[in-house]
Order: structure tokens, then C-alpha cells, then sequence
């Protein structure tokens, strides 16, 4: 018997015991770990989720409301689904798919929910509730869809929906969890902070088979859901709707703006959507046939579609030239028609006449007087000087820069610039007889519907806008943001505008807006006629009403209806009429607009 | 030499000291691991784990003054009536046992008594591995007497296997130890170590691979080695043996250890490999150690016992209680009053004059041993989970006697040795 055996033996009984002292300092003193994955086995979060704030008009009409709905949660360790099939006809489900369900919840946690059918609604949960306690597992969380009363205005408002893998990486709030609703176009989205409220959690202790056990520290941890706030449009819901009623069927946009606040009384896109059919579970598949339609009713066409502004665009060549002193308001400017193609009669005009007729020739000379104000003789580099200087009168009135509406994404237009035509013709290289489109609003520029009936804004307001929005006030604060309490000058001096407007008054009472005239108010407007390479010519319109204390500027675009002075005009006009009196009197004009047929 | 006229104050008071310590830390733990919350429950009630554990910690007192009484040659003089009828209950277990998830492993005797005789083979066997070795003339040279000492072990091992019950099974390799002590060449254990490793490996890895760097192992030897007729040709047979053990492992693993039995040795080297179902009770009996902390959530704080993430709490896993609410204070001072105790008994067997009671002394250490080692290694992700208790704090009847009789035994023969002679 060798006695270094009892030695081994005792080494090795200490060895395996400093092991184990080692390998549990390592787990219970140096690891946080399993302190951590200990909590998070009996935690279970309850979410709460708000109320997102609701949308009225600027009447009081609710716009948007929330409609309760219910997803289905499913713990996978509690299930015990007696009759499968049973179940499957309840929710509509095939077999496989709730397998595959079921596996997906069971990959993600056997202790933990996680939804098993999304947005049930409350007919259905109705249907369902008795039967639901047969089914161990299986819990009804609710939550709610947005739902409009008025199917009107789906694009400004825009929609709501669960937020992607994307947003959620992009959040730098931390704010979402998986499976969150968040706005992702119009509306929903610019105010989402203010809409979403706060989600509330509480912390429940649940041991292994799920079953509750208490609060988890007596409920300190826990949050209430703190509702979000109410909004209030600066929509009038009986303009829209009549607004979106007159354009049903074709393809534009309009655009209605109090002159003195800013505040739009009336978006549209058209075609558009009935914005129910984007909430709740028919949401992704209404969603793709929206998205492959060629008239593309997702696109929101008042804030994002950039057409030439046409002769609207004298108005403010007018004014730039009045500002700039190159003409004269009584100054008679012999316009032959030989300088560019006009509709007007040949003769002699004044600014007012010009305007009221559209002489193209007039305003291509008044333009040449911009552009060649003789700062340098040579006439390349006096087109440089000229084209900036007017640039900079034209940025100011909010075109080729976006304004800042409270509905993401719109779009700038364009204003070319020098840069521009150094681009195209080689620096040097051009001079007034290249640009000389730019004169009557044909050319390089562009603009949205929106930049133009804030144009009739300005003009309205002899000077100044306030940036166009969508919302007046949040919840009872009454004031909408700050921003859209700056009053922007746009360096024409009023006394300048006298002469614009009744041109434009002219254009309805006799030129080529005469569709627009109404004996008891006195509208000013001005139309366009847009250039189209691709079709018939778009069918605009921009003005305000009445001439003395304009409480409307509107902005309409008809695409492929061709004169300005028919549906664009027309169209504007009962808008006018029904917002200042309360009701359309002139039905032969309604239906006029609502048969459609502009061309003949 | 003098008998003393009070036997009690030859008994070694510090190891039944250490015993009480671990077996009422253990009745606490139990309680522990049953307490729920609000339901107003008492640890002295009788339908609670701890309330029957009570009365077993109760009787092992009886049985204590019972195994001091009885004469301390009966031990060795009955070994073998005892190891007869241990045998043929176990045999008879296996025809009439009942059936406890998917062994028959127990005798139901009534409802509440229930009792399993591969506990009590334990001592038994060590009494007859004791009495065996301390034959004159055994020497563990003599291959006759080397079969048959490893045949005493086996044939329970063997018995215990059919149940199928490996991990109590897995209990009697602890007798190598004191074959080692005895005289057995290191080599076995060795041989054994080597065997363990091969087991485990075709778990994971592909036998050709095995064999294939048991071929090159060998090819190595032989090219370092003498190159004499004996040496290539005994290092060839060694190859073969090995090879021939590859194979044979990997018939046990797929006709005799069950599907359950090879996934939780897969979990113990990757428990994410199915960390929900055989996974899970690694995986939760290390979070609910772990989360105790340094200090433990405190007596009955556990959430990990309490809502019950943790399997077989009061029984197998009742070190994870003890990790979670006592934290490392807990579990290093129960690592340590083990070690502690495990020393103390091989003291105590070699200050023994008859070699009958070292040997049986250090089969109450190593068996004592072996049931810490796997029993905490498993909690804590260093062992494949294999359901065997905690000697004295693990819930259940017959392993609380079992160990107490085994530990009770040495300390009955440790208060005689001074009337030993030397043989």
C-alpha cells in the first residue's frame, strides 16, 4: 500500500471543492447576468398602451377617432388547445399557419406573450370571448386602430401603422418596442410625438407556468398610459368634403388657405382614398393595391407634385418689376404678339391690363426689363445680375424653397438658377433670349399647388404669408406651433399690389376666369394654362376672395383638363362660394365641374 | 486496552456535528423550495416536503442510538447476509417495483411510504467491498480477487442500470477510490479517466475521428518507444482495446443510455443548444444560483424556487435554493462544511486499526464525495444533469437514512478501533 494515495485522494476532493468555489464566484459574485435573466423570468410587462389623440376640424368635427381592437397573446408553456380545428375556424386560420404561429411565439419565449392574431375587431372579439376560455394560453390584449368618420383628407392626415425594423433602428429615443404603432405619413407622422401619448407599463410577477403572483415590487415601478394629445385642424370639414367631392374623378389638387393666419382650410389630392381601408388588419393588402395604382392615389399631390405655375406666374413678374421700378403702373407697353405666342388682342397694356388679358408679350418685355437692367453691357453678364436678382424676389415668395408645412415631405418646386444655365449653356454663354420662358411661368420652373395658393395668400395679404398649416392648436393650448406665427415679408411694397389684384379681379369679371365671377362676391384670380409635353394641357387656377378682406386664397390644378379658365377655375370658385356663403347657389356651374368633361 | 464504559464518548462528535449542520440547513432549504407566498404555511406541517422531512431527520436519531447499541462486529460479520438480501431486492424492485418516471426504482409500500433499495445498496456494498478487502491475503495482484471485488461492485451497478437508474448507477465508480487506496494500480483510474473521456467525446465527435487520432497516438508511441517485439505489440493491443471501447460506447450510448440521458450530456457542454427543453434546468438552476448573489436574496425570497422555474427543487436541485437565497456566503460555506466533512472521514478511516473499517471508511467518503461533486456539478453547468441527491440536504426519506447509516456505521466501528488488533 503506497501512502501517497491518501494524499491524491485528498488533493483531489480539495481540487474539485475549489472548482466548485471558483466556478460559483464566478457565477454569483462576478456576473450580473443571472441576476438580470432571474428578474426577467418572472417579470412579466403588461403593456398599457395610450389613446393617440384624436383630430378634429377647425369646427370641432372629429376627423380621426380610435376605434378599439384586440391582438390576441398566446403564452406558449400555458397552451392546451383540446381541438385545433375548433380554434382555427374561430380566428379563420388554417392549420399550418397556426403552427407556424405557434412555433414563432415558442421561438421568441415559452413564458412570455406574444401576439398571436393581430387586430380582431370588436364584432369578432365579440363572437369569440366565451369561447376563448377553452383555450388555456391564449389572452386578449386590446388596443385600438384609427378609424374617420368623414373619408375625407386620407392623404394629409395620412396613416398609421406598426413600426418597421428600420424605424426602430433609426430611433435613437429608445421609445418603441416591437409591434408599436407609429404615423408614417401626413399628419400621424409630423405629429406623432404629440398624437402618440405616453405607453404605460406595468410589472407583474409571474411564475413559470405564467400564472400571476403579484406586483413586482409592490407596483413603484409601474406607469400609468398617459393619453396623447388632441388636435385641432385648421380644416373645415364642409369645405373638404365639397372640395374633394368637386375634384372625385380627376386628377389634381387644391389647395385653401386662410390669407391672414395661414392656416389651410382645404387639401386635396385627388385621386384619394377612403383613409379607413389603411387601419386595422386589411392594412397591408389595401396598402398594395393603393401603391400599384397608376393614378397613384398615395401620392400627395397638393404638397408633392411640382407642375410649371403657367400665367399665374405674371402676378408675381408683375410685382417684381412694379418693386423694381423697371415699369411704370400706368406705363402702356405696346404688345404685338410677335415676341412670343399670345392669345391676347395686340395692342397697348398696362400692368393691370396685362394681367387681366395675359398678354405674353407684355410680360416678356416687363420680364427683359428685369433681366437687362444694363449693370454691365455685356448682355451675357447683365442676364446673370438680372436672373439672381430676380430669383431672389422669387424665393422669397416661397417658391423653389419648401415651406415648412406640418405634413412631412413636401416638395420645393424649382427656380432655376444661374448655376443653372451655366450648367446647360456654359458660363457666359447665355442671356435673356435663352430664359425668356421664365416670363409667362413656363420654362425650368416649377411649383406645387400649395406654394400657389399660398402665392394667392400673399397677393391677398398685399405682401406677406404666413406659412401654410394644417394644424391650429394642439389640445387647449389654441396656438399652433410657433413657426406658423412668423409673418413672412416678401419685399414688394403693398401699395405695388393695388394694381395686381384688380387685374385679377378683371380676369374674373371679364378675362379668362370668367367662370369663376359671382355678382355678390368679388373674386380675384388668376388661371394657367400648363404647358403640357406629355398631354393635354393642366387646368390651374389661383386666387382669393372677396377682393376687400380676402378670407380665402385657393389654389387648384387639374391635370390634362386644359384651360385654366374651365375646371381650374370653376372648381375654385364654387370652393369660394360655398366657404363664403355656406352653400353653392350656381348648380349649373356644380355640375358643370362634377360631369368633368373639360376639353369638349 | 481499556473499554470505555460510555461508548458515546468515543464517537467523533465534530462529524455528527457537521451532519447536523448540513441536515438542518438542508430541512430549511426544503422548506424553502416548497414555501409559497400568503398561503400561510408552517415548516412543521406534515403534508409539506419539510414537515415529512422533519419526521426522517426525527428517526435518523433512532437510528443513531440503534447502530451504536448493536455489536460493532455485526457490521462486518453480516456483510454478506445483508448484501444477499440487498441483491435480491433489488432484483425484486425490478419485477415489482413501481414505476417512478420510467424506472423501477421504487417500492411503494401504502402511500406515504415509499422506499428505494439502490440507496441503501450503497452501504451495503461498501460493507461488503470492506469486508472483502480486509479478507487475509486479499492483494489486489491477484486477478481472481480483482474480479471479484469489481464483481461485488458491479453486479448492483448492473441492476441498478436495468431500472434504469444511471445515475445512482454511476455512484459505485466511486469504489475506485478505494480500490486505489487499497492498492489498486493508479493505472485503472487512469484507464478509467481515459474511459470517461472517450464516453464523452463520441457524444460530440465523430467515432472514425477517434479513432483515427487513437491510430496516430499509437503510431507516435511506437516510433518514440524501444522498438522491441514487446513493447510495439502491447502498444498495438492497447489501440485495439481503445478502439474496441469507442465501439462499445457507442453501443451504451445508443441501446443502453436513453435519448434524454445523451441530450443532457450534449446541454452540459452547450446548454443553448436546447435551451428549453433539456437546457431549461441547467439553464435555470445556474440563473437561480447565479442571481443569489453575494449575499442571496434572503429565506425564502427566492423567485427562481418560489415560482417554480427551478425542476426537482427540494430534491436534486436543492443547491440552487440554497445558491439563490443564501448567495455565495451559503453555497461556499455548504461546499465547505463538505469538504470539511469528507476530510474528516478519511481521517477518521485512516486512524482505523482494522483494515475492515479504513476501507469501509473511505467508501463512506468517496461515495459521500461522489454524490457532491455530481450533484453540485450539475447545478452549476459543470455536470450532465443526473437526478442523484445531496447527501443530507436533499428531500426524501430513504437517501436521508441511507447516508445517515452509512456515515453512522464508521462512526459506531471509529468508536471501537482502540479494540482492534491487528490482524
Amino acid at each position: 500500500m503506497n501512502d501517497s494515495s491518501k494524499l491524491i485522494i485528498r488533493i483531489g476532493v480539495i481540487l474539485v471543492g475549489v472548482i466548485f468555489l471558483i466556478k460559483l464566484l464566478s457565477i454569483q459574485v462576478l456576473s450580473d447576468n443571472y441576476r438580470l435573466a432571474a428578474e426577467n423570468n418572472i417579470i412579466q410587462r403588461i403593456i398599457e398602451y395610450p389613446y393617440r389623440g384624436l383630430i378634429h376640424d377647425r369646427k370641432g368635427e372629429l376627423l380621426v377617432i380610435n376605434n378599439p381592437m384586440y391582438d390576441l397573446m398566446v403564452v406558449p408553456m400555458e397552451v392546451e388547445v383540446k381541438d385545433t380545428a375548433e380554434f382555427c375556424g374561430m380566428f379563420g386560420i388554417d392549420k399550418e399557419t397556426f403552427i407556424e404561429k405557434y412555433n414563432d411565439a415558442r421561438d421568441y419565449s415559452v413564458i412570455k406573450p406574444s401576439v398571436f392574431i393581430k387586430q380582431i375587431s370588436n364584432e369578432e372579439f365579440a363572437r369569440i370571448q366565451d369561447k376563448l376560455i377553452n383555450f388555456k394560453g391564449f389572452y386578449i390584449v386590446a388596443r385600438s386602430v384609427r378609424e374617420y368618420p368623414h373619408p375625407v383628407l386620407a392623404n394629409a392626415l395620412g396613416y398609421v401603422g406598426e413600426i418597421s425594423k428600420g424605424q426602430l433602428d433609426r430611433d435613437t429615443t429608445r421609445y418603441y418596442r416591437m409591434g408599436d404603432y407609429i404615423g408614417i405619413s401626413g399628419v400621424e407622422s409630423s405629429y406623432e410625438e404629440i398624437l402618440r401619448g405616453q405607453r404605460g407599463v406595468k410589472k407583474r410577477m409571474v411564475n413559470v407556468r405564467g400564472v400571476e403572483q403579484g406586483l413586482y415590487k409592490e407596483g413603484r415601478l409601474d406607469t400609468m398610459s398617459v393619453p396623447g394629445n388632441n388636435l385641432v385642424a385648421t380644416i373645415d370639414l364642409d369645405i373638404q368634403q365639397y372640395a374633394e367631392k368637386l375634384l372625385a374623378g380627376k386628377v389634381g389638387s387644391l389647395v385653401a388657405i386662410q390669407p391672414a393666419t395661414g392656416e389651410i382650410l382645404s387639401i386635396v389630392s385627388a385621386p384619394s382614398y377612403d383613409p379607413n381601408i389603411l387601419t386595422g388588419r386589411e392594412f397591408s393588402e389595401n396598402f398594395q393595391v393603393l401603391s400599384l395604382d397608376t393614378l397613384n392615389p398615395l401620392f400627395n399631390r397638393p404638397i408633392m407634385a411640382m407642375y410649371p405655375p403657367g400665367s399665374m406666374f405674371k402676378t408675381i413678374q408683375a410685382l417684381i418689376a412694379l418693386q423694381e421700378n423697371v415699369i411704370d403702373k400706368d406705363e402702356l407697353i405696346y404688345s404685338d404678339g410677335r415676341l412670343i405666342g399670345d392669345l391676347a388682342p395686340i395692342g397697348y397694356y398696362d400692368v393691370e391690363e396685362a394681367i387681366t388679358y395675359s398678354s405674353n408679350n407684355y410680360f416678356f418685355k416687363v420680364f427683359r426689363r428685369i433681366i437687362n437692367q444694363g449693370e454691365d453691357p455685356s448682355p451675357y453678364i447683365d442676364a446673370r445680375f438680372g436672373l439672381e436678382k430676380w430669383r431672389n424676389y422669387v424665393v422669397k415668395f416661397g417658391l423653389g424653397v419648401t415651406l415648412d408645412i406640418d405634413i412631412p415631405n413636401p416638395k420645393s418646386g424649382y427656380v432655376p438658377t444661374v448655376g443653372y444655365y451655366d450648367r446647360v449653356y456654359g458660363q457666359n454663354r447665355w442671356k435673356f433670349s435663352n430664359i425668356y420662358s421664365l416670363s409667362i411661368g413656363q420654362g425650368e420652373t416649377l411649383v406645387t399647388p400649395l406654394q400657389m395658393a399660398n402665392l394667392g395668400a400673399t397677393i391677398a395679404n398685399k405682401g406677406y404669408f404666413y406659412t401654410p398649416h394644417i394644424i391650429k392648436s394642439v389640445d387647449d393650448k389654441g396656438l399652433p406651433d410657433p413657426k406658423y406665427l412668423v409673418k413672412n415679408e416678401v419685399g414688394i411694397d403693398s401699395v405695388h399690389f393695388n394694381a395686381v389684384i384688380n387685374g385679377m379681379e378683371e380676369v374674373v369679371r371679364s378675362g379668362s376666369g370668367r367662370r369663376a365671377y359671382m355678382t355678390n362676391i368679388a373674386v380675384c384670380g388668376k388661371t394657367s394654362t400648363v404647358e403640357n409635353p406629355h398631354g393635354a394641357d393642366h387646368s390651374g387656377f389661383m386666387g382669393f376672395a372677396p377682393k376687400e378682406d380676402p378670407q380665402i386664397a385657393i389654389a387648384v390644378y387639374v391635370e390634362n383638363a386644359g384651360w385654366g379658365g374651365r375646371a381650374a377655375a370653376s372648381i375654385s370658385s364654387l370652393v369660394i362660394e360655398k366657404y363664403l356663403t355656406g352653400e353653392v347657389k350656381r348648380t349649373w356651374l356644380e355640375e358643370f365641374v362634377l360631369k368633368g368633361d373639360f376639353l369638349y | 486496552m481499556r473499554r470505555d464504559s460510555n461508548i458515546l464518548n468515543n464517537i467523533d462528535w465534530l462529524t455528527l456535528f457537521i451532519y447536523g449542520i448540513l441536515v438542518i440547513m438542508g430541512w430549511l432549504n426544503i422548506y424553502a423550495s416548497v414555501y409559497q407566498e400568503g398561503a400561510g404555511m408552517n415548516i412543521f406541517d406534515f403534508s409539506l416536503n419539510s414537515g415529512k422531512q422533519l419526521v426522517w431527520i426525527g428517526s435518523t436519531i433512532i437510528i443513531f442510538f440503534i447502530i451504536v447499541t448493536i455489536d460493532f462486529q455485526f457490521y462486518e460479520s453480516v456483510s454478506y447476509i445483508l448484501y444477499g438480501l440487498i441483491l435480491f431486492m433489488l432484483i425484486f424492485v425490478l419485477l415489482f417495483g413501481a414505476k417512478v418516471s420510467g424506472a423501477r426504482s421504487w417500492f411503494e409500500i401504502g402511500s406515504f411510504f415509499k422506499i428505494q433499495p439502490s440507496e441503501f445498496a450503497k452501504f451495503i456494498t461498501a460493507l461488503v467491498v470492506a469486508r472483502f478487502i480486509s479478507t487475509p491475503g486479499f492483494r489486489f495482484n491477484s486477478k481472481r480477487q480483482l474480479v471479484m471485488v469489481s464483481a461485488l461492485v458491479l453486479i448492483p451497478i448492473l441492476l441498478i442500470l436495468l431500472q434504469p437508474d444511471p445515475g445512482t448507477a454511476l455512484i459505485y465508480f466511486s469504489f475506485l477510490i478505494v480500490f486505489y487506496r487499497e492498492g489498486l494500480s493508479p493505472l485503472v483510474l487512469v484507464i478509467g479517466l481515459l474511459f470517461v473521456m472517450i464516453f464523452i467525446s463520441t457524444l460530440f465527435i465523430n467515432q472514425l475521428y477517434i479513432i483515427g487520432a487513437i491510430v496516430i497516438i499509437a503510431a507516435i508511441s511506437i516510433a518514440l518507444a524501444e522498438k522491441t517485439f514487446k513493447k510495439i505489440s502491447s502498444i498495438v493491443i492497447i489501440m485495439l482495446l481503445t478502439i474496441g471501447v469507442t465501439f462499445s460506447v457507442d453501443y451504451f450510448q445508443s441501446n443502453i443510455l436513453k435519448p434524454h440521458h445523451q441530450k443532457r450530456l450534449r446541454v452540459l457542454i452547450n446548454p443553448d443548444s436546447d435551451p428549453l427543453g433539456d437546457g431549461w434546468n441547467v439553464t435555470q438552476s445556474k440563473i437561480a444560483i447565479g442571481s443569489g448573489q453575494f449575499w442571496g436574496k434572503g429565506f425564502l425570497n427566492g423567485t427562481q424556487t418560489k415560482f417554480d422555474f427551478v425542476p426537482e427543487q427540494s430534491t436534486d436541485f436543492i443547491f440552487c435554493t440554497l445558491g439563490e437565497e443564501h448567495g455565495y456566503i451559503g453555497t461556499s460555506l455548504v461546499i465547505i462544511l463538505f469538504i470539511f466533512l469528507i476530510m474528516r472521514i478519511f481521517t477518521i478511516a485512516e486512524r482505523q486499526k482494522s483494515r475492515f473499517a479504513r476501507t469501509y471508511g473511505y467508501a463512506v467518503g468517496a461515495i459521500i464525495f461522489f454524490h457532491f461533486m455530481i450533484n453540485i456539478g450539475m447545478t452549476i453547468g459543470l455536470f450532465p444533469v443526473i437526478g442523484i441527491p445531496l447527501p443530507f440536504f436533499s428531500y426524501g426519506g430513504s437517501s436521508l437514512w441511507a447516508f445517515s447509516i452509512l456515515l453512522f456505521i464508521l462512526l459506531k466501528l471509529d468508536a471501537h478501533r482502540m479494540q482492534i488488533f491487528v490482524r
